[in-house]
């Protein structure tokens, strides 16, 4: 308790009194037997993955239509036929969900890769240039993270036009800010570590210095944080599906086939829920895993 | 002190009156502490400790980090955190056992009758509240009946002043950010005293401060001890500062106690290896420069100056409480090092030491004035010339835990000044050089590979020359290179550092605080403070017959004099 | 400190400003025909050449940009962001009717997210008990993973019709509130509690606790005493995440729960591309955050004396 973390020499207290290993190479094998004593993080990566194969590969996992319904069969309940059971035209809600995940799940990466992407970059430009880019590039951020990512998210895809793959870039682009300041925070701190000095001590070279310490250095957080930006645009992309700005009715949506279902939600409540499990449990895995990430970041 | 300190233990949690005088303050037997490591298993911290402070004694427990004294100093006072447990052995205080006790009980004999003073002044006082508040806050936890407001104000007064704090009332209303190291060591004094305590516990209570406001801080505890009659428990890494001011040393390594006695026979007749080599590593009991390992071939240095400074100026704008003033971090500081020699730059903290050593390397610029590598001008130079003086001079940083990038390996360390100047041609040729340049600082091919975490503080200090060696310099500046290390691996470098220079007829800028340090490794010294120069000369001029008292000062404070001629 | 106010406001003035020139760039100048939004687009190749002129001209879309611009700015700046294109009420009217709604749910649920983060916060840092802290840290990141029409969909099933103790859908009276309420709270106390949790942990281990222990306090006492407040203080740096949480939050809410309100209004102002609008609730939703984070920013010195001084230093 009294172990001063910055003093130095408590580096070498804490591994050995705390039992906390210093970061080595753990081997595949550790890795895996280290995992399984976390029954919640394994749970956790089988529904990220099985999402991702719903999303890959639809057709291994159901062999139904996510768009031709049988009306005979309209509004009946699950069961080991219809496992999710079926909506208002009689389609297969399981099969919709599964086909649903492709839509979902390419949008949310889009919007993931673009914030990361252009995060990233300003951040790293802002916080190594510092002066007067920096607080330009600041207060740009400070316009953008004043407005609400789902409003300013709406206001985009409004100007864009509605679809799937406009939400993916509106939800990137109100992402973007949130990236840009912890890069630009992290690089501000990187900096000044002593090691950047002791570089420039050496001679080597500005943009040296840049590529080989400030930038492997200051992402391990911008990376931790895409891992959590999965989760909160997965529901980003929901919420404006769910809202109705994503694809037209017949494309299989997780927002969507949620808002399908609201209306019938007193009668037959499985068309809105059993979709939305599916949605909640991919992000609730998602956030599991980028906490993961956090703690072996954070080591 | 108005009230008698047998007085004290009256209707306290526990330890009875009685008792008191017959049993030792605090009595640790066989103390076995285990940290939670990986899974379900223990490691061992504090394997079997024993050892007991009897009334107006000084103990102290001397150990290097990792030792466990701090895991025990926790134990003693029921503060461990929740990964550890007591899993033997017993701590009593007047005889009294209370292992194992609840928090809410163990909270009564806190303060009221063992006081604790933490080792870093600056993180251990609540920032948003008034110094006054939390003395009373140790007051009112710890008095037997309820008193009024005015009576809390009093009693935390009357501790601010027991504590050396002659301005107590202005203090009492300061926040912690208002006051010195020094004085916030004094603020947690008087809360340590507060509630009247029959032994306090000092867990390196001045590491964090300069050497001649430890004297002070020290000189007073002892004060304490004999006016009140109390006891104390000193913690600390600097068998100098234990030598001075301890009846009886306690010698703990890897939890566990290796040697316990008398100060005298402790240096008389040292029973176990480790204090026998705690011993000879610390400075204060060194006399002259350490002498180069035999067998070595010396080069001869080039004549003539390498090093050069004029009338170097920097300021900076600071902002504090008082408002905005300029700080003269440099104040027309000359620096003159002679090839082949090792130029000590010695001072307390706002000295300007490493701000002159900054401008020298060329991390800094000056406001005004000169500064001369070899015949080259540094204070001028464009960001591309610079690059050019780094193949003649290079740096050591302090903290070996932050100089190093931790994603890279030893060999890529090293490579770096080799790669960045296209020094080496070929893999081949790189990395023989990069193994030449490990075992330089006497490390095997076989740490090549590791990342610095597999590294102790004194491997990573030896990568960080190494790397600094890389271009062959022919000036190296240490920035308190030593002053993170423990006292025996920070012997090893500093003998690694002499040998060098002897081999390749290096010179060296040696900032530090550590006066001892500097009789070991200088040749010249240039005593600092406040931004200007105080004095500066030969080492043997300089510590021999100082011109000025600050360097008397300074030199009177070196831990352990006391005992360095025994 | 005046210096620093006076940088403050200045700030927040910049962020009203630069929205407003954001959403006109959206709005108003990035698509080609910007008249066209005004209709529907189902309708669009109907409508005569001449109507759409006369529309463009009503809206002053065929001044030069530069001339549009002032003229909306030089409105904005007294608060007319012109007339709805839907209605044809002024905006301002249209946005303040709605207000009182959605102020009653956003303060409602603020103040139980805040007292759900404070809770959990407590009550992990307090615990002595690995599991029980465990359960009680992984509670936050479940409540910002469900997403909130999910939430609000589960209650209403559970809450409305399978139990029938709260109506469903409307604004009649405080039994219809509970549900948006709740549904709002949660995602909204995630981050909060997320936040507390690691600021509490973190002041735990802090050095004062230590001295504070050593001077005979009991746990209960360094959690109130000490933790507390300076475990607290950072809450309020997210005050403008948690207002955003909160707009975000009623968009959804009172489309699930189909209760009037700014989030309604702004979806329906998508929905028929009604842009002045949608740049009146934008310009608004910019200005409310950065009135907040300006009233953060000018408490936080009161809260910590370590700020303070540095500020009365800069300035003196």
């Amino acid at each position: 308790m009294t172990v001063d973390i910055t003093d130095p020499r408590a580096a070498e207290v804490i591994p050995a009194a705390h039992g906390l290993r210093p970061r080595r190479r753990i081997g595949i094998g550790a890795r895996l037997t280290e995992a399984l004593r976390q029954p919640v993080l394994v749970l956790a990566w089988l529904v990220v993955l099985t999402a991702a194969g719903w999303a890959l590969f639809p057709w291994l996992f159901t062999s139904v239509s996510p768009y031709e319904g049988n009306p005979a069969l309209s509004f009946s309940p699950p069961s080991s036929e219809h496992i999710f059971g079926t909506d208002r035209l009689g389609r297969d809600l399981f099969a919709r969900s599964v086909y649903g995940a492709g839509t979902t799940l390419t949008a949310t990466l889009l919007a993931v890769l673009i914030a990361f992407g252009a995060g990233t970059l300003v951040g790293l430009i802002a916080g190594y240039l510092g002066g007067a880019v920096d607080t330009v590039i600041m207060r740009v951020i400070d316009v953008l993270l004043s407005i609400p990512s789902l409003l300013l998210a709406m206001v985009i895809v409004s100007v864009l036009g509605y679809s799937t793959h406009n939400i993916a870039i509106a939800v990137g682009i109100s992402a973007i800010a949130s990236f840009a300041r912890v890069m630009r925070s992290e690089v501000i701190v990187i900096v000044n570590r002593d090691y950047v000095r002791a570089a420039y001590g050496l001679g080597v070279g500005r943009l040296g210095v840049v590529l080989r310490h400030i930038l492997p250095n200051s992402l391990s957080s911008v990376v931790a944080l895409a891992a959590l930006e999965i989760g909160t645009s997965i529901l980003a992309v929901a919420s404006l599906g769910f809202l109705g700005y994503g694809a037209p009715p017949p494309e299989p949506e997780w927002g969507l086939l949620v808002a399908e279902g609201r209306d019938y939600l007193a009668v037959y409540p499985w068309i809105s829920i059993l979709p939305g499990i599916a949605l909640a449990l991919v992000v609730i895995a998602t956030h599991r895993i980028s906490t993961s990430f956090r703690k072996e970041h954070r080591r | 002190m108005s009230e008698q300190p047998t007085a004290r233990a009256e209707g306290a949690a526990v330890p009875a009156e009685d008792a008191a005088g017959t049993k030792p303050l605090l009595q640790i037997a066989e103390l076995r502490i285990d940290y939670r490591a990986q899974g379900r298993s223990w490691s061992p911290a504090v394997r079997g400790v024993s050892l007991h402070v009897d009334p107006g004694e000084t103990v102290a427990l001397v150990g290097e980090s990792g030792s466990g004294k701090t895991t025990l100093v926790q134990g003693s006072l029921g503060l461990l955190p929740a990964s550890a447990r007591v899993s033997g052995g017993s701590i009593s205080y007047s005889g009294v056992d209370v292992t194992g006790w609840r928090d809410a009980r163990m909270a009564r004999v806190r303060g009221n009758y063992v006081g604790f003073i933490p080792q870093d002044p600056n993180t251990s006082l609540n920032p948003v509240k008034k110094i006054g508040q939390q003395v009373i806050e140790a007051v009112a936890f710890n008095e037997r009946t309820a008193a009024s407001s005015q009576e809390h104000i009093d009693a935390a007064l009357e501790s601010l002043r027991t504590a050396g704090l002659a301005n107590a009332e202005r203090v009492f209303h300061q926040y912690p950010h208002e006051l010195s190291g020094g004085m916030k060591q004094r603020a947690l004094i008087a809360i340590a005293l507060a509630g009247k305590p029959k032994i306090i516990v000092a867990d390196e209570p001045t590491s964090a401060l300069d050497v001649t406001v430890q004297r002070v801080i020290l000189d007073h505890l002892e004060t304490l001890r004999t006016e009140l009659g109390i006891g104390i428990l000193l913690i600390t890494h600097d068998l100098g500062v234990a030598l001075d001011r301890a009846d009886r040393i306690a010698v703990m390594q890897r939890g566990e106690i290796v040697e316990h006695g008398p100060v005298r026979e402790l240096i008389a007749n040292p029973s176990s290896d480790y204090t026998r080599r705690l011993l000879a590593a610390a400075p204060s009991r060194h006399q002259g420069r350490l002498a180069p390992s035999p067998g070595l071939q010396p080069r001869t240095p080039g004549e003539g100056i390498v090093v050069r400074a004029e009338q170097l100026r920097k300021q900076y704008t600071l902002r504090s409480a008082g408002g905005r003033s300029l700080v003269n971090a440099l104040d027309g500081v000359d620096l003159v090092v002679r090839a082949g020699t090792t130029h000590a730059i010695v001072g307390e903290s706002g000295a300007g030491k490493s701000t002159l050593a900054s401008i020298i390397a060329g991390f800094a610029t000056a406001d005004s004035g000169t500064a001369w590598v070899g015949e080259r001008e540094t204070t001028s130079l464009s960001h591309r010339e610079l690059r050019e003086v780094r193949r003649d001079l290079q740096f050591v940083f302090q903290n070996p835990y932050t100089s190093l990038d931790p994603r890279f390996t030893v060999a890529k360390l090293i490579a770096e000044p080799l790669r960045a100047f296209r020094v080496a041609t070929g893999r081949a040729e790189l990395m023989t050089r990069v193994r030449e340049l490990l075992r330089a600082v006497a490390l095997d091919d076989s740490y090549l590979q590791r990342t610095t975490a597999q590294l102790s503080g004194g491997q990573r200090q030896r990568i960080a020359i190494a790397r600094a060696l890389a271009l062959n310099p022919r000036v190296i500046v240490l920035d308190e290179a030593v002053s993170a290390l423990d006292v025996s691996v920070q012997a090893q470098i500093l003998q690694l550092l002499v040998d060098l220079q002897t081999e390749l007829g290096l010179s060296y800028v040696f900032v530090t605080h550590d006066l001892g340090v500097v009789r070991m490794i200088a040749d010249d010294v240039t005593v600092m403070r406040d931004g200007g120069i105080v004095e500066h000369g030969t080492v043997q001029d300089v510590f021999l017959s100082p011109q000025s008292d600050y360097t008397r000062a300074l030199l009177g404070a070196i831990p352990g004099t006391r005992f360095a001629t025994v | 400190m005046l210096h620093y106010a006076a940088l403050k406001i200045g700030r927040a003035l910049f962020v009203i400003w630069a929205a407003f020139t954001i959403t006109f760039l959206l709005l108003f100048v990035l698509p080609a025909e910007p008249v066209d939004l005004l209709f529907d687009p189902a309708e669009l190749n109907t409508i005569p050449e001449d109507v759409r002129a006369q529309v463009a001209a009503n809206y002053g879309f065929d001044k030069p940009l530069l001339l549009q611009y002032l003229d909306r700015l030089g409105h904005a700046a007294v608060g007319d962001f012109g007339t709805s294109v839907q209605s044809g009420r002024p905006v301002t009217q249209a946005l303040l009717e709605v207000l009182p709604s959605t102020l009653i749910l956003s303060v409602g649920a603020l103040l139980l997210a805040v007292v759900i983060g404070f809770a959990i916060a407590l009550l992990a840092t307090a615990t002595r008990r690995p599991w029980l802290r465990n359960l009680l840290e992984s509670l936050p990141s479940a409540a910002v993973s469900v997403p909130v029409f999910m939430f609000g969909i589960v209650l209403l099933q559970v809450f409305s019709f399978g139990l029938g103790w709260f109506p469903s859908f409307g604004d009649g009276g405080w039994q219809s509130l509970v549900l948006p309420l709740v549904t709002l709270a949660i995602p909204v106390s995630g981050p909060i509690a997320q936040l507390l949790v690691r600021s509490f942990t973190g002041e735990m281990g802090a050095g004062y606790v230590v001295t504070s222990f050593a001077k005979g306090a009991t746990r209960g006492q360094v959690i109130v005493g000490d933790v507390f407040r300076n475990a607290s203080l950072p809450a309020l740096t997210i005050a403008g995440i948690t207002f955003g949480n909160l707009i975000a939050g009623s968009v959804i809410t009172e489309t699930v729960f189909a209760r009037p309100g700014v989030g309604r209004l702004t979806q329906g102002a998508i929905n028929t591309l009604d842009i002045p609008v949608v740049q009146g609730i934008v310009v608004f939703v910019a200005a409310s955050f950065a009135l907040i984070n300006l009233i953060v920013d000018l408490i936080y010195p009161l809260l910590d004396p370590r700020l303070r001084a540095s500020l009365a230093a800069r300035t003196s």
